[in-house]
């Protein structure tokens, strides 16, 4: 079999040295991005970045804006939660018992796997306490472990919130705890068969009675069957007091993030659509999250755009679907959103933050950095803004970020880096200024 | 009993034969399995065959290689003729098995299509009268 392998390899190299790349440079990015026609090619590109270490040296950000690692050696951190006292949670585990099906599943996962940490998930939340905000937590502690895959995570009315890969928790939080022993209370079982995209997203509304869970599909395009697919590429809600739950949208192929936009108060989410269509689709997404959307997949993407792999086709369910708000560019992998509250960095401050974990499925690499979505009037009003970058040198990954998240009162950002098993902070000049604990003068330009 | 080899025909080695059973069994299990999983677009039949395939190619390597020595090893003309169009049979099996193979592994409706059912009639076909030749040790004998 290894022999059979190394030859497919081969071969793939081949057939993609061979085949034109095109440019990849199209705009695809903002309300209507342009999309070119389907290019099913014999073996899709596979490019992956492969892991080198940091080294000392530290991801790049805006002039004026410091970023630090404030913790290292995690055990693949996904999300992040500022509690209200400043500690910081970080949700840590890899999910998905996806059976390989075909030959391919084995080749491509191993291709895939050369681009991840070989760090094994910690399925645990750790709590980082840095109160004089130095960069150096004092305390640094397992909050909570014995999950499964957590990654989403929430605060709200005194719970805390977990979404492990096959069950939404709520523990009783209360302020400066530094552990929760006891188990978890189930809300509800979340949808765990195959778990093909295992990560489950979390956001509570502003009041606290409603939870919104991202759940991703069970394939790329339904090629597990669509038996598996039921209650997959949908956003849930969840009533907060019951556990009740129903499917709020639909057809949205793997939302990796969720929150809420604080002058509307709308929920957002960001979106990985589908692969093997070509380097420059399917576009990746920002949407606002309204009820009873269908996003298209498997069906058709962006819209009504048919897509020719699934049989049969829905010809009048693809009539109901609509267009998401934002492309954020084919293949960016968004992990990670946060929207910029309260006064927000200067120059970045109203809008969302996301993290972008980068590309396999295209020769030139996109993604691997945090953008940042310009909004007013709780719309995007303008095109991204690279904010953190750096994570690519010399065509070797240094870091894949996921989760960000935005912490108005010491003015900061969090990024959770999943291939160097960091904790990042990035500072704003204004952080003295808001009177925060974080950002000691010397650490600044 | 024993079957009296012809003076002009012999049969391939054993191994040589069992290696053979495999891409001729395979191939036309995948083909059996392309129709089912056309008419069905129930996706386990495309997996079965992308198996099947895989299995074929796997099998059928040594047997590429070993209808190659055989071009080399006969000095009578019928007999360099029959290994030629042994081994053309077995490239043509192979190499469009393996086109085949990365068609399958396109997803959902893609992994098969007309290119790939029209890839495993002619893997299914050469593998079929490939065997019929090698196997072909002259009847007459028996």
């Amino acid at each position: 079999m290894t022999r059979t392998f190394l030859l497919v390899a081969l071969l793939a190299a081949t057939s993609l040295s061979a085949c034109s790349r095109g440019d990849e440079s199209l705009d695809q990015t903002g309300a209507n991005p342009k999309l070119p026609a389907l290019n099913e090619t014999l073996v899709p590109p596979m490019k992956i970045a492969k892991p080198q270490g940091w080294n000392g040296e530290l991801p790049t950000v805006p002039a004026g804006f410091t970023v630090t690692a404030v913790a290292t050696d995690l055990k693949i951190p996904r999300q992040i939660l500022v509690l209200p006292n400043g500690d910081v949670l970080v949700a840590e585990g890899s999910g998905g018992h996806a059976p390989k099906l075909r030959p391919k599943d084995v080749i491509a996962g191993y291709i895939k796997s050369l681009g991840k940490s070989s760090v094994k998930g910690g399925d645990r939340i750790t709590l980082l306490r840095d109160a004089n905000g130095d960069g150096k937590p004092e305390l640094r502690t397992t909050f909570i472990k014995d999950l499964d895959a957590p990654y989403g995570l929430a605060l709200v009315n005194g719970s805390l919130y977990v979404a492990n890969q096959g069950a939404l928790l709520r523990f009783p939080y209360s302020d400066g705890e530094t552990s929760i022993g006891t188990p978890g209370e189930e809300v509800t079982k979340l949808p765990a068969v195959v778990n093909h995209h295992w990560t489950k997203s979390l956001a509570a509304s502003p009041d606290g009675s409603k939870l919104y869970v991202g759940i991703g599909s069970n394939s790329n395009i339904g090629e597990r069957g669509m038996s598996v697919e039921e209650d997959r590429a949908v956003i849930w809600e969840i009533d907060a007091a019951t556990g009740a739950n129903r499917i709020f949208v639909s057809g949205i192929r793997n939302p990796t993030a969720l929150a809420f936009e604080p002058t509307s108060n709308q929920l957002w989410a960001v979106v990985n659509e589908r692969d093997e269509l070509g380097a420059e689709l399917v576009p990746d997404y920002l949407t606002s999250v309204r009820e009873g959307s269908f996003y298209g997949w498997p069906y058709s993407y962006w819209g009504k755009h048919i897509d020719p792999r699934v049989h049969p086709q829905k010809p009048e369910l693809v009539k109901t679907a609509i267009a998401p708000d934002y492309a954020l560019g084919s293949h960016v992998a968004p992990l990670g959103l946060s929207f910029a509250t309260g006064a927000g960095f200067p120059g970045y401050a109203q809008g969302a933050f996301v993290g972008e974990h980068g590309s396999w499925n295209r020769q030139s690499l996109a993604g691997y950095k945090v953008s940042f979505i310009p909004f007013a009037g709780g719309r995007p009003s303008g095109k991204p803004k690279d904010f953190v970058t750096g994570f690519i040198k010399d065509g070797r990954a240094r870091g894949r970020p996921v989760g960000v998240t935005y912490d108005s009162a010491r003015g900061a950002l969090w990024i959770a880096d999943d291939l160097s098993n960091t904790v990042w902070r990035v500072t704003g000049p204004r952080a003295v200024a808001m009177g925060s604990p974080v950002g000691a003068l010397a650490g600044q330009q | 009993m024993a079957s009296q080899p012809s003076t002009s025909r012999r049969s391939v080695h054993p191994l040589h034969g069992l290696l053979l059973a495999f891409p001729v069994a395979l191939f036309t299990t995948a083909l059996l399995s392309d129709i089912t999983y056309l008419k069905s677009a129930e996706i386990q039949w495309s997996n079965f065959s992308a198996w099947a395939i895989t299995g074929a190619l796997v099998f059928g390597a040594p047997v590429v290689l070993w209808a190659a020595l055989g071009l080399f090893r006969h000095r009578r003309d019928t007999a360099r003729t029959r290994a030629l169009v042994y081994f053309l049979l077995i490239l043509v099996m192979w190499i469009a098995g393996l086109i085949n193979a990365f068609k399958h592994s396109k997803d959902a409706w893609s992994s098969v299509g007309t290119a790939g059912l029209t890839l495993s009639i002619v893997s299914t076909l050469a593998a079929l009268v490939a065997g019929w030749i090698a196997y072909d040790s002259g009847r007459n004998a028996a």
